[in-house]
């Protein structure tokens, strides 16, 4: 615990870092899995491709795709940025199919009835209603992409992961211990934030 | 708005992958203000006719029309937004009030914020439901009755020129179903809105019916008024549909029916 008594604000700043990595792949990630997840959603046959095909990519280990993609964009921010982003889209793409699929028809063929257009239908019914999975979806991609990111300090000198490498190579135990110590508390913070924003989002209208 | 005729000329549907057609050469006429009830067992086609109306099934040949105008030739959300629609599962939205359910169509029309409000209260005193105890309910804080009642004033909410009703009691208990129809029978008569009412039961039909058509596997058996159907039926299967239960029940019904419109025969 030594360490971060000594380096505060050395700890702070690649959490810092390390939350901007996630938070930007995790807002690209969701750009791109979104609209995914509801095209496969409406066609029942491409669904199970697509998820297989993102599951397959998932099982990629996470530093054999980093050592692709450091061939391809070189050392940084980038490589890490993209397998962040290729990573999720899995977790992501899978809740957005389950949270519109998962919606009552019975809803769905009512909002049609009465008349609202497809994008009434998907904004006012379907999107309200998927959030709480969409939301499950987004929190258990935020806690792999925050472990994930820690090979950021690998191969971009990004985030907490930082802390990790260097110690590693330093044999600085205090700094390993520092780095996954911060960057499991992010996770658990992370993880308890978007539950409480599960639950608001699942609770019923009454209630609120 | 005024009550609208609604008219099936040669209406044809089939589905995909389909062998036979789902209804076939449909063609009678719901007059304005008139409730008139599909009858059949399942799969005889009378829901598929039934969102012919308000272009959920569109038609592969011949024509339906809403107060003389071929409903392919509105749009299909503003044609549906005139047009109340109930179905057996309910569908209230589970994410918003009872308030803002029923007040749905009014504030896609556009109506304003006051107008909403005090609709929504009258609509519920309508159905019999006490505003103040209910506006801000969740839909799974009511009784399957009571989910119903919120079904049909939110398919009336906007004063819709006609109602589409897709076995909108089957889920209910006898007794809550029975309260339903009554209410029913009083809100269509004091709307007069057109309506047409899909039902599979044949006691229901003739407590509700002012004119009945009787389907099956897609095509018309007969159209008539109940007693008409009761005295003549037109082939050997509608005979034994209306016959199957209890005929002194039967014509109780439809007797007291007529008194109540005061046109007794």
């Amino acid at each position: 615990m030594s360490y971060f008594a000594t380096h505060p604000l050395r700890v702070a700043a690649l959490a810092g870092g390390h939350i901007e990595l996630v938070a930007v792949a995790l807002v690209v990630a969701l750009a791109i899995a979104l609209p995914l997840g509801l095209f496969a959603a409406r066609r029942p046959r491409v669904a199970p491709w697509l998820l297989g095909t993102l599951g397959a990519i998932y099982t990629i280990p996470s530093l054999a795709l980093l050592a692709l993609l450091v061939r391809g964009f070189g050392l940084g921010f980038t490589p890490i940025f993209v397998a962040l982003v290729v990573y999720a889209q899995f977790m992501l793409a899978r809740n957005v199919v389950a949270g519109i699929t998962g919606v009552d028809p019975a809803q769905v063929d009512a909002a049609r009835g009465l008349g609202m257009s497809p994008l009434q239908v998907l904004l006012r019914v379907e999107f309200p209603q998927a959030l709480p999975v969409l939301l499950g979806g987004v929190r258990i991609a935020a806690i792999a992409m925050i472990a994930i990111a820690t090979l950021g300090g690998y191969v971009g000198g990004v985030g907490l992961g930082v802390l990790i490498f260097n110690g590693l190579t330093l044999h600085q135990p205090q700094m390993i211990v520092a780095g996954s110590l911060a960057a499991s508390a992010l996770a658990i913070a992370i993880d308890a934030l978007l539950r409480l924003a599960e639950r608001i989002t699942r609770a019923p209208a009454g209630a609120r | 708005m005024n009550p609208s005729a609604i008219r099936f000329k040669h209406a044809t549907v089939r589905y995909p992958n389909s062998e036979r057609n789902a209804i076939e050469d449909i063609s009678f006429e719901c007059g304005g203000g008139e409730l008139v009830v599909l009858l059949g067992p399942s799969g005889c086609g009378k829901s598929t006719l039934l969102r012919t109306v308000n272009r959920l099934v569109p038609l592969d040949a011949g024509r339906v029309c809403v107060d003389e105008k071929d409903v392919t030739e509105v749009d299909a959300v503003e044609l549906r937004r005139s047009i109340g629609y109930v179905i057996q599962a309910v569908g209230l939205f589970a994410h918003m009030s009872v308030a803002q359910n029923v007040a749905v169509v009014p504030s896609l029309l556009g109506w304003s914020h006051d107008e909403i409000a005090g609709r929504v209260d009258e609509l519920l005193q309508l159905v019999g439901l006490d505003p103040a105890s209910y506006r801000n309910r969740h839909p799974s804080q009511l009784s399957g009755g009571e989910a119903q009642r919120i079904g049909v004033a939110r398919a009336i909410a906007a004063r819709p020129r006609a109602l589409l009703m897709d076995e909108p009691f089957g889920a209910v208990d006898a007794i809550v179903r029975t309260a339903l129809q009554r209410e029913l029978i009083r809100i269509v008569g004091e709307l007069k809105t057109t309506t047409l009412f899909v039902t599979h039961d044949v006691d229901e039909a003739f407590r509700l019916a002012d004119r009945i058509v009787v389907l099956r596997s897609g095509h018309i058996e007969q159209v008539g008024l109940p007693h008409e159907l009761f005295d003549r039926p037109a082939t050997a299967y509608v005979r034994d549909l209306i016959h199957a239960g209890d005929d002194v029940y039967r014509r109780y019904f439809m007797h007291g029916r007529e008194l109540l419109r005061g046109q007794p025969q």
